[in-house]
């Protein structure tokens, strides 16, 4: 499923809806998600799952072309962590 | 933040009513879910993939009792979050 095909899912429930105002919702709602991390806020979303934040230490890497030894600074990235309902459910249908 | 946070800012920002913002952010969550349960693979451009991935079958222990276990196969959810996610992070995070 694509952006565009979740716009037209959200526009099949809510019948009044344009799909312009679908896609701003949608927009809406993972940039508030966006946000939220970038400001190092725990997102919890219930019987969904939960996005945090974890650091990465800076390391030494090697660019896998030249084998030439790099920097790699420290930095912040997302994870997701799939609730107990998802979970189960996306499983369970195995 | 919790769904009842971002439904506020769909109601700030776009104007519906706090009840339809309610409505929309349950929606937009069911739907992923649905395509998640049903073995389909979510893209949502600009913030992230919500891929599924088969486990295989592996022998664990349980960290309690010390017992060998066989952990069955399985299905999950993994969250591989888009560059410009990443890149939010850290431009907010210096």
């Amino acid at each position: 499923m694509t952006k565009s095909e979740l716009v037209e899912k959200v526009v099949a429930n809510h019948k009044h809806m344009t799909s312009k105002e679908a896609e701003y919702v949608i927009n809406e709602f993972f940039h508030a998600i966006s946000l939220a991390l970038s400001e190092g806020e725990r997102v919890e979303l219930r019987g969904f799952g939960s996005f945090t934040t974890k650091k990465r230490e800076a390391r030494v890497g090697r660019n896998p072309k030249t084998g030439e030894a790099v920097q790699v600074p420290a930095k912040v990235v997302p994870h997701f962590k799939p609730g107990k309902e998802l979970r189960e459910k996306v499983d369970g249908n195995c | 933040m919790t769904k009842a946070e971002i439904a506020n800012i769909i109601h700030e920002r776009i104007g519906f009513s706090k009840k339809e913002s309610a409505q929309l952010v349950e929606t937009v969550l069911e739907e992923i879910k649905q395509a998640l349960i049903d073995g389909e693979d979510v893209k949502l451009s600009g913030f992230g993939h919500f891929m599924l991935r088969e486990k295989h079958a592996r022998r664990g222990r349980n960290p309690k009792t010390g017992q060998d276990i066989t952990i069955e196969p399985r299905r999950v959810v993994t969250f591989r979050a888009s560059q410009l996610l990443k890149n939010n992070l850290l431009d907010d995070a210096e």
